[in-house]
């Protein structure tokens, strides 16, 4: 984000189209590098979240798993906060009856 | 095969960015500082190297007849009167896209690294067979794009089968640059672009009128020492290209009034 991106905020106004330009590009590059549909990402998002969800509670709205590249290497980047492990709510569950 | 011999293509994906119009120009200039340079036209579709470099009525048989053996390889190539050290091996007919093969390419261009230090590839646009077919045959490369997404998109399709193929080095060209637009920042900088493609740059060029009248003419800029900006732009590359040390300076970022200073403030990144 740039100083005039701040100001263009500030003011209410559209960011710049530069910056949209390379945000567009960022998104677009990494599902054509790794040959990954939007649809096709956002299905490996949920079965990757059921997965995890056996083991740990996540914070579904604060968690994210995005397609970040950086030197022409994209990486599958997943960011789940954990709220408390099973065990930890299995107790908290069992206290609170 | 001359060992010492570059063979580079010139590339982009999308059309009409400026590969033959870099192509020509820089066979002249790499000319002009006395380097044997062929460039050949491998954009059998849509040929128009010959036009860009007022070689058109010279052309008496191509590369086809070379690859038939009805001809000489000196026979084919034209010979530029002002630059003797620039020759064209011209396309041949648009009916060769349908039997070119990758080995047809390979042998045109081990002729022509026996002969030549450079030998320039004008490649067609796309990713299909004429493409594939020049990339078969060449060693270096050089990616050309504009500041705008959909040659940017398309440059980076076609670095990835670039390093696929194992061509080294790949190096950009940033064609068509507008420093106003960039520093109001409503086109992508020299460094969004450089980053996002991940490829070293060899030189921008500016845009520029003046490459317009010098394809009207048919004498590219590099003919003289021009004074124009692009001209100035191509004859760094072909500079840089041979090793010289040529800075590279952004023009974005160059100015040193009050009013470029306060537009470089803007276009500060914060986070
Ligand atoms: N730096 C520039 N400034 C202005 N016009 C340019 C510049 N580079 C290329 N052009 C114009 O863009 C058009 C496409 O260029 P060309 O070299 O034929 O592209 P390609 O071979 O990639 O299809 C031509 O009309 C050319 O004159
Ligand atoms: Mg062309």
């Amino acid at each position: 984000m740039t100083l005039r991106d701040i100001l263009n905020k500030l003011l209410g106004r559209q960011q710049a189209s530069a910056t949209t330009a390379r945000e567009r590009l960022q998104l677009v590059l990494a599902h054509d590098r790794s040959d990954l549909s939007p649809e096709l990402l956002d299905q490996m998002k949920l079965e990757i979240l059921e997965v995890v969800a056996k083991y740990v509670e996540i914070d579904m709205d604060e968690g994210a798993v995005s397609l970040e590249t950086e030197d022409r290497m994209t990486a599958l980047v997943a960011n789940l906060p954990i709220k408390r492990t099973l065990k930890a709510k299995k107790q908290d569950d069992e206290q609170s009856s | 095969m001359a060992p010492n011999t570059r063979i580079i293509l010139i590339c982009s994906g999308k059309g009409g960015v400026g590969k033959t119009t870099l192509t020509a120009n820089l066979g002249i200039a790499l000319a002009r500082q006395g380097v044997r340079t062929v460039v050949l036209d491998a954009d059998f579709g849509l040929r128009n190297l010959d036009l860009l470099l007022g070689l058109e009525n010279r052309i008496v048989y191509t590369a086809q007849e070379v690859l038939e053996e009805s001809c000489r390889l000196d026979q084919a190539l034209v010979k530029h009167k002002q630059e003797p050290n620039l020759s064209l091996l011209p396309a041949g007919n648009p009916r060769m896209l349908e039997w070119l093969k990758p080995d047809d390419m390979q042998r045109i261009v081990g002729m022509l690294a026996k002969q030549f230090d450079y030998v320039l590839i004008d490649c067609p646009a796309g990713v299909e067979d004429g493409f594939k077919n020049a990339v078969s045959a060449t060693k270096e490369a050089i990616i050309i794009t504009t500041p705008e997404v959909s040659a940017v998109r398309d440059a980076d399709r076609v670095i990835g089968l670039l390093n696929t193929n194992g061509i080294k080095p790949v190096q950009l060209v940033l064609n068509r640059v507008r420093p106003k637009m960039i520093e109001s920042q409503e086109m992508l900088s020299v460094d969004d672009v450089t980053d996002i493609l991940a490829l070293p740059l060899l030189g921008l060029v500016l845009e520029d009128e003046q490459v317009i009248i010098s394809t009207n003419r048919g004498e590219p800029l590099t003919l003289k020492d021009n004074i124009s900006p692009a001209a100035r732009c191509y004859a760094n590359i072909a500079k840089r290209l041979q090793g010289e040390n040529i800075p590279l300076i952004d023009p974005a970022k160059a100015g040193r009034g009050l009013r470029d200073k306060f537009m470089r403030l803007m276009q500060t990144k914060i986070f």
